[in-house]
């Protein structure tokens, strides 16, 4: 997918020239490129290793080690299930087997070549609203099997 | 807003004197639209607000004020009249012109719309009548009511950088610490350390370079105080930070947020640039010779990275892996110089207790806790929120009174405090007093404010083993007694939910758990066995039920429960079949549906399917059913 974009280098180039250099700069240089990017090309990471002066095994290490950063494109479609305690209480875990049931994705492995994607979160701290499901960026509370039919009725009307 | 530069103290002053002086003329209405404001709507129904006093051309007269978060998240969107404090609760865009109608134009109170605690129990219709706030001490959150948290004037009319304006007029760094210590404010992060003895021991550490951070990761799931404070307030939480770089003698501070709060981020990011533009940051704050710059940092998604050393290695810009203390941060904290970590609740406090005095802050609480403490009340009570209670409160009045206990027609079984590094603590329990040693003498710890309250409908096996996952998939793995434990913990509840469980793993259970304690190297892993510990100390009953009777009292675990059609009470209509994921539901000889119960996963989806006029799917005790040999749930 790489070959595709012929204007990678130039805008790694402009997010390079906006962070001050500087280790400690590394997670916000992250942050920056999956913004601008929906994910995290290898070139950058490279690029990072360079700039920041550091391995780029150490730059894998970070990349890794938190759960924010991820180095597959995004499909169109995200969906994130907070799994908070308010939420499992109010039954977190059946809504997120019945979402990918309903989008026909096998629980665990959301993200295999599908234009959605299922993702868990610790807690989005909207606790009063459990349980929560996020829509594409779209806070949704006090889900119920009855709107999460509703929600995959929207998102293929969306495709 | 004014941009200008405020460049003295006399400055300062004489701006926050003319904005608390001007007579407001326009009637203030505030709604709440911090996160989960938003997510109920609230936008929504701001423009709808925004469109109905355009049209009724109310704009002189009424000034809509889109706040943070007024913590009645129940009963979000809300909308507060001032000065009557009349107050709406679960707005959506259709009740506006209504409202506007009748009360912003007509001055009437519409009771439709009022909040009523019950059918028959009659209408709050102003603020001070909800029974929520019975109890609460709302020192930090009374704020968000009236409070534009984008707007620096508005900080300053509530006497915003008062605070400051006192520190910087004459008193001494030892004089600023000297009254944090003789206050009694304690940590709010969860270990409850004395913030005045912490500014203390890195003030007298040695070097030139020091720095201050706040703590905004806020990793305990169920727990959104700091969100809320962050969301409404940031510039209160700027200010401590400016008094506590004063004190400490640090010249930078670092304000780190976890990611997965944007709009927090959003809201900070604006506060610091305001606060930049007015020159209460940055060089010769307010002419004095201080100089202070703040810095915002943005988690990456990793629940280790709150706790301190971990946090500190995440802002140099890398893993968030915690060390090996002492030597603690005030010590050898950001790139080895001496460091103050405060948590958010803690930095917005400062402000308090130097504006009013130690002698005001510390007349309420506990003799060793002192103040109010905010607390994310959720789960299986009536109402949640937001509630900021004075410490010494017990359990029982924040879930009872201000909870108003549980929901109608069930009862509450427990409450967990302080998130995976906690416990839960059962309802005879709930006389206990809320500060930090006496829930701590209980098994739990009072953490840094969640509160999430359970019913008969939670399993506590259940419960426990989702705490462990977290702590298994959160552990950083540095250390064995963590990596292992929890792995070793998991394996063990998994196989008491699926029905397997002996006597002889609850014995397990509790070793383990004991030698993370000792062993682990952060306390991540030294209390991520709390739960466990807990529910063995509290709970015992329920876990042997499960052990030796093979049953799940709630109904909960998949292993231990199945499901069963009643032909009695069966329809026909076939709607089970149509729901079950696996197609374990077929129509027998005899005309009725049948579970097949070997390919049944137990995920409820038939029941939930059967029309409630028929209700003929139970749930039961996998006993009853003599097919223990059956598909096994999670
Ligand atoms: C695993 C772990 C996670 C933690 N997470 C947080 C957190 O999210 N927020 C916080 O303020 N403190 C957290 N702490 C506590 C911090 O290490 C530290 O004690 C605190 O920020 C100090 O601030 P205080 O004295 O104002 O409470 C955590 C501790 C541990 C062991």
């Amino acid at each position: 997918m790489m070959k595709n974009e012929p204007n990678l280098k130039d805008r790694l180039e402009r997010l390079v020239a906006s962070i001050p250099a500087g280790r400690s700069h590394l997670i916000l240089f992250l942050h920056r490129v999956q913004q601008e990017f929906g994910y995290l090309p290898e070139e950058a990471l490279a690029r990072a290793a360079e700039y920041f002066t550091v391995s780029p095994a150490e730059v894998y290490g970070v990349v890794t080690f938190y759960s924010a950063f991820q180095m597959k494109p995004r499909p169109q479609h995200e969906l994130v299930v907070c799994h908070g305690t308010a939420c499992h209480v109010h039954g977190a875990e059946a809504i997120h087997t019945e979402l990918a049931r309903l989008l026909g994705v096998e629980p665990g492995k959301e993200d295999q070549g599908k234009d959605v994607t299922i993702r868990r979160v610790n807690c989005l701290g909207c606790c009063a609203l459990a349980p929560v499901v996020v829509v594409d960026g779209e806070y949704q509370g006090r889900v119920t099997r009855n709107s999460l039919e509703k929600i995959v009725e929207r998102l293929s009307g969306k495709k | 807003m004014n941009l200008r530069k405020v460049r003295t103290v006399g400055e300062l002053q004489n701006l926050r004197l003319r904005l608390q002086s001007s007579p407001r003329t326009r009637r203030l209405v505030s709604l709440s639209t911090a996160s989960c404001g938003r997510a109920s709507g609230a936008l929504e129904v701001a423009r709808a607000l925004e469109a109905e006093i355009k049209r009724r051309g109310l704009e002189e007269t009424v000034e809509l004020r889109l706040t943070g978060c007024h913590g009645f998240c129940q009963l979000e969107p809300d909308l507060i009249i001032f000065p009557e404090k009349i107050f709406y609760p679960n707005l959506v865009p259709k009740k506006i012109p209504l409202l506007v109608e009748e009360t912003l134009v007509g001055g009437r109170l519409v009771p439709e719309l009022a909040f009523s605690p019950g059918p028959g129990q009659g209408m709050c219709a102003v603020l001070e009548e909800l029974p929520f706030l019975r109890k609460q001490v709302r020192w930090l959150l009374e704020r968000h009511l009236t409070l534009d948290p984008d707007s620096l004037d508005s900080y300053l009319e509530q006497d915003g950088f008062l605070a400051l304006e006192k520190v910087l007029s004459g008193l001494s760094p030892e004089e600023v610490i000297n009254l944090v210590l003789a206050s009694g404010l304690r940590g709010r992060g969860g270990a409850g350390f004395p913030t005045g003895l912490k500014w203390r021991l890195a003030r007298e550490a040695g070097g030139e370079d020091k720095y201050t951070i706040c703590n905004g990761d806020e990793g305990d799931p169920g727990a959104y105080m700091d969100r809320g404070l962050l969301e409404s307030n940031p510039f209160s939480v700027i200010e401590g930070m400016i008094i506590g770089g004063y004190a400490v003698g640090a010249a930078k501070g670092f304000i780190y947020i976890r990611q997965e709060y944007p709009l927090a981020i959003e809201r900070l990011e604006r506060a610091l640039e305001k606060a930049r533009a007015a020159g209460l940051l940055g060089k010769n704050i307010l002419g004095t010779d201080f100089s202070f710059e703040l810095e915002l940092v943005r988690g990456a998604g990793a629940f280790v990275s709150g706790e301190e050393t971990a946090l500190i290695a995440s802002i140099e810009g890398r893993r968030a892996f915690p060390r090996q203390r002492p030597p603690f941060p005030v010590v050898r904290g950001l790139w080895g110089r001496p460091t103050v970590i405060n948590n958010v609740e803690t930095w917005a406090n400062v402000p308090l207790v130097l504006q009013r005095g130690p002698a005001w802050f510390s007349r309420v609480g506990t003799s060793g806790s002192k103040g109010t403490k905010i607390f994310s009340l959720v789960g299986k009570v009536r109402y949640t929120g937001l509630v900021e209670v004075p410490f010494g409160l017990t359990l029982g009045e924040v879930i009872d009174e201000v909870g108003g206990g549980a929901e109608p027609g069930r009862q509450i079984k427990a409450v967990q405090t302080g998130g995976p590094s906690g416990g839960c603590l059962p309802a005879s329990l709930f006389q206990l007093p809320l500060d930090y040693e006496s829930l701590q003498q209980a098994g739990s710890i009072m953490g840094s404010g969640g509160m999430i309250v359970i019913d008969e409908s939670t399993c506590l096996v259940d419960l426990i083993l989702y705490f462990l996952r977290f702590a298994r998939e959160e552990s950083c793995g540095q250390c064995a007694p963590c990596r292992l434990g929890t792995r070793q913990m998991v394996r063990l509840l998994e196989k008491i939910t699926r029905g397997e469980g002996q006597l002889e793993d609850l014995e397990l259970l509790q070793k383990i758990g004991w030698t993370m304690r000792e062993a682990s190297l952060c306390g991540l892993g030294r209390t991520a066995a709390n739960p466990v510990l807990s529910a063995l100390r509290h709970f015992r009953q329920e876990l042997e039920k499960h052990v030796l009777d093979k049953e799940c009292p709630a109904g909960v675990c998949r292993g231990l429960i199945s499901y069963q059609i009643e032909k009695e009470r069966c329809s026909g209509c076939q709607r089970c079949l149509e729901s079950c994921p696996v197609k374990a539901i077929a129509m027998a000889d005899d005309g009725y549906p049948q579970i097949d119960q070997k390919l049944c996963t137990r995920c409820g989806l038939c029941q939930a399917a059967c029309p409630p006029d028929f209700s003929a799917i139970d749930k039961i005790n996998r006993k009853e059913t003599g097919s223990s040999a059956g598909a096994r749930g999670e």
